[in-house]
């Protein structure tokens, strides 16, 4: 039985310090919890992305442990390859972990995360979800939700952000029967340090999907960050779950959704949706729950 | 008091201590983060329970856990996000002004 991890019993090193990363930054909270996780043995692998613009700033380095910014599309490759440089070295337990957000996850970087899985090697994939790219000014990706306001999907007159919905990356990754995925959410970091345990301790690639609210390109508060969070996961347009040996499981099940137009207004990329939409909003919610529960239990 | 710095920062007495290349030696903090803030942080130790999640929360690290019950803030390192504040159940942490500090 593997030790449960909470706040009081993690490392309380820090291998991520003195970053660049604007206040109240969601993906740089993720990054800290998980290497307190994974410790300062881990080697990291990271994309041009925000969490590469902030911790390699000549001469400055953030991070204590081995870290390599990564080509956008090749983050996954890269780790693999460091992980087989470990063995060769005859390195005891090597530890090789790419982190990318949600554009070097889900667009760029997906035919290197897929063969990476397919070729069953032991390294872990974090994706810290922040539902654009941020770091190039805030341009939609295949993870910006229905209805969110990037310069590249304005809320104009004919066309109120973004058109198209989420893509289940999560469910993308789990069907190439990888040996472990799960999604979590920095509102719920308990959850997260555990998964992360989970990843570090399973043989083979493991994935994990992180929801890391941005303050500067989603408009709220950055001391709000952590708060979103956790509501996205109560009002269920996020969820928590795990895929490991076959089966789908979700962590948590709410038996009544906070209501969304709250939650959606304290973020400025919302702001613009009218109530038709956010009903539209609520129906997709439901539809997707409707499936999950049928189909994960 | 104790140094909360991570990382002292390196002393450069020439130009060979500055690295070279396109890497360089880990934890090799130059600079500090102090001047992002408007709003800054300040702990009031008889209401805080050591319930942990200042410091669990902190995206920079900056709450050091120096004992189960004792954090402390590194403003070398805090941007004044805000967080810590706003996730304080007793209200031990509040943001005060920084030109009323």
């Amino acid at each position: 039985m593997i030790k449960k991890l909470n706040a009081r019993n993690i490392d309380a090193k820090e291998c991520f310090y003195g970053h660049k990363a604007c206040g109240g930054c969601g993906e740089s909270l993720a990054l800290r919890l998980a290497l307190k996780v994974l410790g300062e043995e881990a080697y990291l692998s990271l994309p041009a992305g925000c969490m590469a613009a902030v911790s390699f700033i000549y001469p400055n380095m953030a991070f204590k442990n081995n870290a390599v910014i990564t080509p956008f599309a090749s983050t996954a490759a890269v780790a693999t390859g460091i992980a087989a440089g470990l063995e060769a070295l005859g390195k005891e337990a090597p530890l090789s972990v790419g982190f990318a957000g949600d554009g070097g996850t889900a667009d760029i970087g997906i035919q290197s995360l897929s063969g990476a899985i397919d070729r069953g090697e032991k390294f872990i994939y974090i994706c810290t979800d922040n539902e654009a790219y941020m770091n190039t000014g805030i341009q939609k990706s295949g993870l910006t939700p229905f209805g969110a306001a990037t310069t590249t999907t304005p809320a104009g007159k004919a066309i109120h952000g973004c058109v198209t919905e989420k893509k289940n990356m999560f469910e993308i990754a789990a069907a190439h029967g990888i040996s472990y995925a799960a999604t979590a959410s920095i509102g719920y970091p308990e959850d997260f340090l555990n998964k992360v345990q989970k990843a570090k301790e399973c043989d083979g690639p493991a994935y994990i999907h992180i929801y890391t609210p941005c303050p500067t390109g989603w408009g709220h508060g950055s001391e709000i960050t952590v708060d979103l969070a956790k509501e996205v996961v109560d009002t269920g347009l996020w969820f928590l779950a795990e895929y490991e040996n076959g089966e789908f499981r979700l962590n948590k099940k709410p038996e009544n959704f906070k209501p969304v137009a709250d939650h959606l207004k304290r973020q400025a990329r919302f702001r613009h949706l009218s109530e038709i939409e956010i009903t539209q909003i609520e129906e997709m919610r439901d539809r997707k729950w409707e499936k999950m529960l049928k189909n994960w239990g | 008091m104790k140094d909360f710095k991570m990382s002292p920062r390196p002393l450069w007495k020439s130009l060979s201590d500055v690295p070279m290349g396109s890497s360089c030696s880990s934890f090799h903090i130059c600079d500090t983060n102090a001047a992002w803030r408007v709003f800054r942080p300040v702990m009031d130790y008889s209401l805080c329970i050591g319930c942990h999640q200042c410091y669990l929360l902190c995206p920079d690290g900056a709450i050091h856990k120096e004992d189960a019950k004792v954090f402390r803030i590194d403003y070398d390192f805090c941007k004044g996000c805000g967080i810590c504040a706003n996730q304080c159940k007793p209200g031990a942490i509040s943001m005060v002004k920084e030109d009323q500090v």
